[in-house]
């Protein structure tokens, strides 16, 4: 079980949260965006061994973050919020 | 009699308070404090369960959490407890403990005949022999004739098991010299600490070793140790396993607290770890060490020292290290007449008193049939003996560490592997570390606190144990039969065959033979198992490495890891604030997308009463309680550029009072949900959503609220459970809501189909919107979940006049399925898009973005052959279609799928059955047929308009 830090709730258990994607993935708009532009946006995921930069959003404030992890040994670097939010 | 209880003695036993329980059917004696284990001893018990495969009379080889022998299921006043160490197991007076793999019991045990064809049935025999036709055919009986101990199916907790989380800063694994240590020096340092021990006391070594601490005795110093942490506030645990390091530091324990009560799990989360877990003494090498009254030496001392129980009359104490010597001498000195046989032949201790030592010799078999009757020497040498006490070195209880990611170090000197590399927040003291004297031991204690040390070491004042050892591992070769993995019957010969068929890699030695997969994990074997690899294969001993260490250390009961998380703590399901009302009509409850909801009412047979339910609701007028649907608010400046951006429609143009219909899709265009929109003013939206999507969709709104409006520009409040609404549908409906009085006109000029009104009932504000899912006119009332009861008792009142009818969800599945009205997830699939729906016009239209849009114009997204939603009619007097039956094409003599039944039911109204599907290009094809194949039986339905019912839609407005 890891602790994920809300940047709202503090450290919680990992089960409070789930994932919501690589972070920096920005939305292109349009229905002429290119098609592989869109797939990429859709489906493609870095999925790095070692550190990544993901969108984490903890179920019980429903605050969305992005968060700084190793994927190989699990440490916790970094979780910052979103624009706009109120982190203390 | 060989074993005995002594006169006077047993550190842990209360002699004061004797008593009795059953073991294989006989009366066991012992006392309070004694193990099942150590009171099988005192009975003198030999044999005490029969092996995994071979069903080989085992007896007691250790006296802790590594015994792979002593497995005992345990029942009695308590349901059945399979495979439970007796080592570790408190003896209880009326307990019931029957050996494992033993019919009837283990001293006569039928199955006995197998070990005759031992050299038959070697490792991977059955994966050989039984392949043709299929190990399948074999397995049963083979599993029958195998195994352990026996699952009790009707097993139920009395009592769910208690799960505890625990914050401290440092936790201490291992209540031995060094485990005391470490804590009282942590407590000094002012961290609040947690100790925990697998054993029913505080002591490890302490409690059967010699030692003297500042000048006082071992025991003095346990006791006040403990004390003093228990004065402090710091909780310490006995009987308390240790079983995993999980992320981030969690360690899990499981408590036992010998009685009744079901283990405790406790979720711990300590800033520091300290693992003072000790070290297990391994077997030594010879043919025939399996025997029962051969044993562990240390754990001969422990049930001497601990339990007064002296294990033999003439005992054989067996080494290749300088541990055993204070054993022989116990042993000697309570009584026995003990020969000691040392491989080493040089530096070694001297002669304790009345111990005859034979040095540079090893055992090289033992003899014996249900109990060893003597060993013989590597030259010749016979010596008679009812019990042999033997140390094979020891392996430092290193698993913890490896768990959580720490590397071993092989240390040629102890032969052992020790802790490697440091691991952050994690250290390890004493024994487990490789210490040997108790000086050594309290000096890696202290350097295992974390931060600067504050208190006073405790120092070793007596004698000292000295850490000579020549490691004597399995040889290639050995005559008869040298077991090394106990509880799985694995012998060095099967070790053999793996290296001769290649199975080298220590991962394939332990997959091919079982090595280290038992209940104990190979807590007494691996390492034994691993140099014997090596040295077949010519390597060294941490070039063959160590299997995986994972999580649980110990087996952990699945009740103490369920705890109280079983039905419908497991799985809550949502429940409508009346259904104490539903009930009282006699509604038949079933689970709908996580909410509890009536299916039909009145208890009659099920079809006629839902039938029934769906006549009578296009006759005059159903009342249906529609709380479950989603009611989220979505507030603020940017609300309207919101909701179009959040639906396929666009929802901006809505005047406020108004509803609209709409459909969320997802980013690749898929159709998610749909459902209501009501705009109730500039900057204030409902989102009515389907019930069983509302935490699903609310989650949606809120990543995008968040991800691209901003805090400040909406706000988003899922209301879901704070209304309830209650539905009025039917061509009486507006009758019947007049004779209520809701506070509002329900003139149809006032209040038309697709607005919203806001009325009061009983000085409760009300909405009413006149939206249908049903095809007939109809009236959705929202308020106060906790006010709901008096409006329903009103509706119910009011609806005698008209013949009002309570219709559950099935009926309502009926009325929506004749008008067409899809549900999403049932009608539709993970493929299906707006437009499949017929809903082409935002996607044609819309020029502003919105969730998905992209999606709707890929090739894919526009071919001509997409599944298509349609209606499925069948002849008059044929039964319904079967849901899931697929429209199949004779293409050739294959047959292809060309879509499928989404929905089917008899409608009452209609007088015979009506369908949904989605049929390929189904949308072009009203008026054809398709064959429908189900479970091989073929039928001809006509594909037709989805609407069977009212297609100009009259009926809403009638
Ligand atoms: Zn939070």
């Amino acid at each position: 079980m890891q602790l994920f830090p809300c940047p709202f709730c503090g450290p919680r258990d990992e089960t409070e949260f789930h994932y919501g994607g690589d972070a920096g993935n920005a939305r292109p708009d349009g229905a002429d965006v290119p098609i592989e532009r869109w797939a990429n946006y859709l489906h493609m995921r870095g999925n790095p061994k070692g550190v990544a930069r993901e969108v984490w959003v903890h179920m019980n404030c429903s605050e969305f973050f992005v968060m700084e992890r190793d994927t190989v040994t699990h440490e916790v670097l970094s979780s910052t919020a979103l624009d706009g939010g109120h982190a203390q | 009699m060989s074993a005995k209880r002594l006169q006077s003695g047993g550190s842990a036993i209360d002699r004061s308070r004797p008593l009795s329980f059953s073991f294989d059917g006989h009366t066991v004696t012992g006392f309070a404090g004694d193990t099942i284990a150590s009171a099988l001893l005192a009975n003198d018990v030999a044999v005490v369960g029969r092996s995994f495969k071979y069903h080989r009379p085992r007896g007691i080889w250790g006296a802790g959490v590594e015994e792979p022998n002593a497995l005992v299921d345990i029942g009695g006043a308590t349901p059945t407890t399979p495979n439970t160490r007796a080592t570790t197991e408190a003896a209880r007076e009326g307990l019931v403990a029957r050996s494992v793999n033993a019919t009837p019991s283990a001293a006569t045990d039928r199955n006995a005949f197998l070990d005759r064809f031992s050299r038959f049935i070697p490792a991977a025999f059955y994966y050989k022999t039984f392949m043709w036709p299929d190990w399948h055919m074999f397995e049963p009986r083979i599993r029958a004739m195998a195994g352990l101990g026996t699952v009790d199916a009707g097993w139920t907790p009395k009592q769910p098991s208690a799960q505890v989380n625990h914050h401290c800063d440092v936790l201490v694994v291992g209540a031995g010299p060094a485990g005391l240590a470490a804590a009282r020096l942590a407590s000094e340092a002012g961290f609040s600490t947690m100790l925990v021990d697998d054993q029913p006391r505080a002591g490890g070594s302490l409690a059967h070793r010699d030692g003297e601490i500042d000048g006082r005795s071992a025991a003095a110093f346990v006791e006040e140790t403990v004390a003093a942490l228990l004065a402090a506030g710091h909780p310490v645990l006995q009987s308390t396993t240790a079983f995993g390091i999980y992320d981030h530091h969690l360690v899990g324990l499981n408590q036992r607290h010998g009685d009744d009560r079901p283990d405790t799990l406790w979720r711990v989360r300590p800033r520091h770890i300290v693992l003072a877990t000790g070290a297990i003494e391994r077997p030594l090498p010879f043919a025939n060490n399996d025997l029962p009254g051969i044993m562990s030496a240390d754990a001969a001392l422990s049930y001497l020292r601990r339990h007064a129980v002296l294990v033999g009359r003439r005992i054989v104490v067996a080494t290749n290290n300088d541990s055993a010597y204070e054993v022989a001498s116990a042993l000697a000195a309570a009584g026995a007449e003990v020969t000691l046989v040392d491989s080493r032949a040089r530096e070694i201790p001297g002669a304790p008193a009345k111990v005859r030592v034979v040095s540079g010799r090893r055992i090289a078999s033992a003899r014996g049939t249900m109990r060893v009757e003597g060993v013989t020497l590597d030259d010749g040498t016979r010596l008679d003996a009812d019990s042999v006490a033997v140390s094979g070195g020891w392996t430092p209880t290193v698993h913890l560490f490896c768990q959580a990611r720490g590397k071993l170090a092989w240390n040629e000197a102890r032969a052992a592997f020790l802790p490697g590399d440091p691991v952050k927040g994690i250290s390890v003291a004493g024994a487990a570390a490789g210490a040997v004297s108790l000086s050594d031991v309290f000096a890696t204690a202290a350097k295992a606190v974390p931060g600067e040390p504050k208190g006073t070491v405790p120092r070793s004042t007596g004698s000292e144990a000295t850490a000579g050892i020549v490691a004597a591992w399995p040889s290639r070769g050995a005559h008869g039969r040298v077991w090394i993995d106990y509880q799985n019957d694995v012998t060095a010969k099967d070790v053999e065959l793996a290296a001769r068929e290649n199975f080298v890699s220590v991962e394939h030695l332990k997959r091919y033979t079982t090595l280290g997969m038992a209940t104990d994990q190979g807590k007494t074997s691996n390492l034994a198992g691993l140099a014997l690899m090596a040295d077949i294969t010519g390597r060294s001993v941490p070039e063959v490495g160590t299997t995986t260490y994972r999580p649980p250390f110990t087996p952990v009961p699945l009740a103490s890891f369920t705890g109280s998380r079983r039905g419908e703590l497991m799985a809550p399901v949502r429940r409508l604030p009346l259904e104490n009302v539903h009930r009282g009509d006699s509604g038949v409850f079933q689970e709908y997308g996580g909410w509890l909801r009536p299916a039909y009412y009145g208890g009659g047979e099920a079809d006629r009463s839902i039938q029934d339910e769906a006549l009578r609701a296009r006759q005059s007028v159903a009342l249906f309680d529609g709380s479950t649907l989603g009611k989220i608010e979505v507030i603020g400046p940017d609300a309207a550029a919101f909701v179009d951006f959040i639906y396929y429609n666009t929802m901006s143009t809505l005047k406020p009072g108004r509803c609209r219909y709409g459909f969320m899709l997802a980013e690749n265009g898929v159709v998610f949900d749909d459902g209501i929109l009501v705009r109730l003013d500039e900057h204030r939206f409902i989102v009515s959503c389907s019930s069983s999507h509302v935490a699903a969709v609310h989650a949606r709104l809120e990543e995008w609220r968040q991800d691209r409006f901003g805090r400040a520009a909406v706000y988003i409040h899922n209301a879901t459970a704070e209304m309830a609404t209650l539905t009025v549908s039917g061509p009486n409906a507006r009758k019947l809501l007049e004779t209520v009085g809701l506070g509002l006109s329900l003139d149809d000029a006032d209040l038309p189909h697709m607005a919203m009104g806001q009325g009061i009932h009983d000085g409760e504000p009300v909405r009413v919107a006149r939206v249908s899912f049903t095809g007939d006119r109809s009236y959705e009332i929202s308020i106060r979940a906790d006010r709901a009861e008096p409006l329903w008792a009103r509706l119910r009142e009011a609806g005698k006049a008209f013949d009002a009818v309570l219709i559950g969800l099935e009926a309502l599945m009926i009325l929506r399925a004749e008008k067409g009205y899809i549900v999403i997830g049932k009608d539709t699939d993970g493929t299906t898009l707006p437009h499949d729906l017929g809903v082409e016009g935002p996607r044609a239209k819309r020029q502003n973005e919105f969730v998905g849009r992209r999606s709707l114009f890929t090739e894919e997204a526009s071919r001509g052959d997409r599944l298509q939603f349609v209606g499925l009619a069948v002849p008059e007097g044929e039964a319904p279609l079967d849901t899931g039956a697929h429209a199949i094409l004779r293409d050739g003599g294959n047959l292809r799928s060309q879509g499928f039944v989404t929905s089917s039911y008899m409608s009452p109204a209609l007088g015979r059955p009506i369908a949904l599907g989605l049929i390929r290009r189904g949308a072009a094809r009203h008026g054809e047929s398709v064959e429908i194949q189900h479970l091989g039986k073929v039928r001809t339905a006509t594909i037709a308009a989805p609407c069977a019912l009212d297609p100009a839609g009259d009926r809403l407005h009638a």
